[in-house]
């Protein structure tokens, strides 16, 4: 199947607009890209973590809002995968039989209720009773164990992580969906004060307010919707323990390798055809692990690919040339349909400032659910 | 200079979530902490050790399960400090947050008290104890050379 049309919101703490206001702000400019109307989408999945908005069912909301009841109809939750578990669930609609024309949106609103309550739920985003009920785990805490393993086995520096922040923010500086477009600099981030050590603040996400919406159709509609259709090739799907101590080490994720491994295959190429990558850095540690994770580099050689510029625009694979969570951000739900939106415009050469070589024609979308807890890959051709 | 109109939010209804969460399956295990013990299950079965303990073995599917006492001896395999706290944990300072591989074999997520900031390190020795904390029982490492 092939994605037709593709819209994405402004990004940012976005307290202008409620939850359905959102929702269209990104399905508008899908609709239109697409040249369809709602009619003639026949399912909507939506991606969304909820919990720090008002709506109990936020699919029906949206739906409604988009003027597509009656159509079928999912809510998908995968954490921070959910925009991803969405259009997995759209395509798996369309390879059905079931639909023809498909829109899976991914949206949040993280920014109604107060910070620390946000905090509170995303850290319980791993296994309350073991994890957060004595303990206390936050987000950032979780993927500071595996910075600090890193850090201990290959000699990965805080500069290192920096340079992920320093690099996203600069691409980030250039997407006027963004939330943060501010250059920063290595200096800016050690300075910055310590969230969860080794982790600081520039090394983290902002939490964001976001929506992004993807129109799929099958093989005969796309061909007759569109001459410059992005094909999407292959889906991978991992997932890992709730408990992260029930993990062999803390130097990579287990889901990412699985989930790329059968994306490939599926897909039928291998990692050095990509010409452009968006992975999920909702840290910095993360980004260095997904480079390793991933096969653009061996285990532990991360920091190196950060440090030569490998992974800019120019180098060997340019990787989230959108600004990545860290700057564009990371509304946890809208993420995944985000980078589908990203690297479909990549492809389709409308990249503008931040345009990567395209020579295979292919792009790789990787997207983590909580800390590594869940993952999807998936794989588009132009 | 005309002022913007001020803002308008609705604010939604309050709600609390307190959950009672079942212990029943795992009364031994919360019952050792108070005796200062800590276990680890082992399915009757296959014989797989788990923590956190579990009452059906994911394994083999058995619902049998015996109790292995941790002899508390373990090493760190990674940590944090955790400076940006939950609401629910404001009250608290700052906290080390350790995973450590313990004797038995099995790994144990928990907080590492009364360290050096500066001592908590890759590979260092840690004991772990029950511990009694304003919420209940716990449990949490300490150094073995602070």
């Amino acid at each position: 199947m092939a994605i037709v049309g593709v819209g994405h919101s402004k990004f940012g703490e976005r307290r202008d607009v409620n939850l359905p206001e959102l929702g269209f702000e990104a399905a508008k400019p899908a609709f239109e890209d697409a040249n369809l109307w709602p009619n003639d989408i026949d399912f909507l999945s939506v991606g969304t973590a909820g919990g720090w908005y008002e709506e109990v069912l936020p699919a029906v909301v949206v739906s409604e809002y988009l003027g597509l009841s009656g159509k079928g109809l999912v809510r998908c939750e995968a954490a921070c995968a959910s925009g991803s578990a969405a259009v997995a669930t759209a395509c798996n609609m369309i390879v059905s039989g079931q639909s023809d024309v498909a829109m899976a949106i991914g949206i949040e609103k993280m920014t109604e209720i107060d910070v620390m309550t946000a905090v509170e739920l995303i850290g319980r985003a791993g296994y309350y009773t073991w994890e957060f009920h004595n303990f206390g785990m936050t987000f950032p805490g979780y993927y500071a164990l595996y910075a600090t393993q890193h850090m201990k086995k290959f000699g990965t520096t805080e500069q290192h992580l920096a340079q992920v922040a320093v690099k996203n923010h600069k691409y980030g500086a250039m997407n006027s969906d963004a939330h943060l477009q501010r250059a920063i600099s290595v200096d800016d981030v050690l300075s910055s004060r310590v969230v969860a050590w080794p982790l600081k603040l520039y090394d983290c996400c902002p939490m964001s307010d976001g929506a992004a919406a993807v129109i799929l159709a099958s093989e005969d509609k796309a061909k007759s919707l569109t001459d410059s259709p992005v094909w999407i090739e292959g889906i991978g799907i991992s997932s890992d323990t709730a408990n992260v101590s029930k993990r062999p080490d803390f130097v990579g994720l287990r889901a990412t390798v699985a989930a790329s491994e059968k994306a490939f295959k599926k897909a039928n190429v291998s990692v050095d055809q990509i010409d452009v990558a968006d992975v999920h850095d909702c840290f910095t540690i993360a980004e260095i692990l997904a480079y390793e994770d991933l096969g653009f580099c061996k285990k532990g050689e991360g920091p190196r690919m950060i440090e030569e510029g490998q992974t800019d625009i120019g180098g060997k694979i340019p990787i989230n040339v959108d600004g990545g969570l860290i700057a564009k951000g990371h509304p946890i739900g809208a993420t995944g349909t985000s980078m589908i939106v990203g690297l479909t415009r990549q492809l389709r050469k409308q990249g503008g400032k931040s345009q990567a070589p395209i020579k295979n024609g292919l792009a790789l979308a990787h997207n983590v659910g909580g800390t590594g807890h869940y993952c999807y890959v998936t794989i588009l051709r132009s | 200079m005309a002022l913007s109109p001020p803002v308008r939010r609705l604010k939604s209804r309050p709600v609390t979530f307190i959950f009672e969460i079942p212990t029943d399956r795992l009364t031994e295990f919360w019952n050792g902490l108070e005796k200062g013990k800590v276990y680890a299950s082992k399915c009757s079965k296959c014989g797989n050790i788990s923590f956190p303990p579990i009452a059906d073995c994911s394994r083999c599917l058995n619902s049998g399960l015996e109790w292995i006492e941790l002899q508390g001896d373990g090493e760190i395999e990674t940590f944090t400090h955790i400076v940006i706290r939950p609401a629910s944990f404001q009250s608290h300072p700052t906290y080390t947050v350790a995973v450590a591989k313990m004797k038995e074999g099995v790994k144990v997520l928990a907080w590492l008290v009364g360290a050096k900031l500066g001592n908590v390190k890759v590979g260092a020795k840690v004991k772990l104890a029950a511990r009694e904390s304003e919420e209940g029982p716990t449990y949490a490492f300490t150094l073995v050379e602070d």
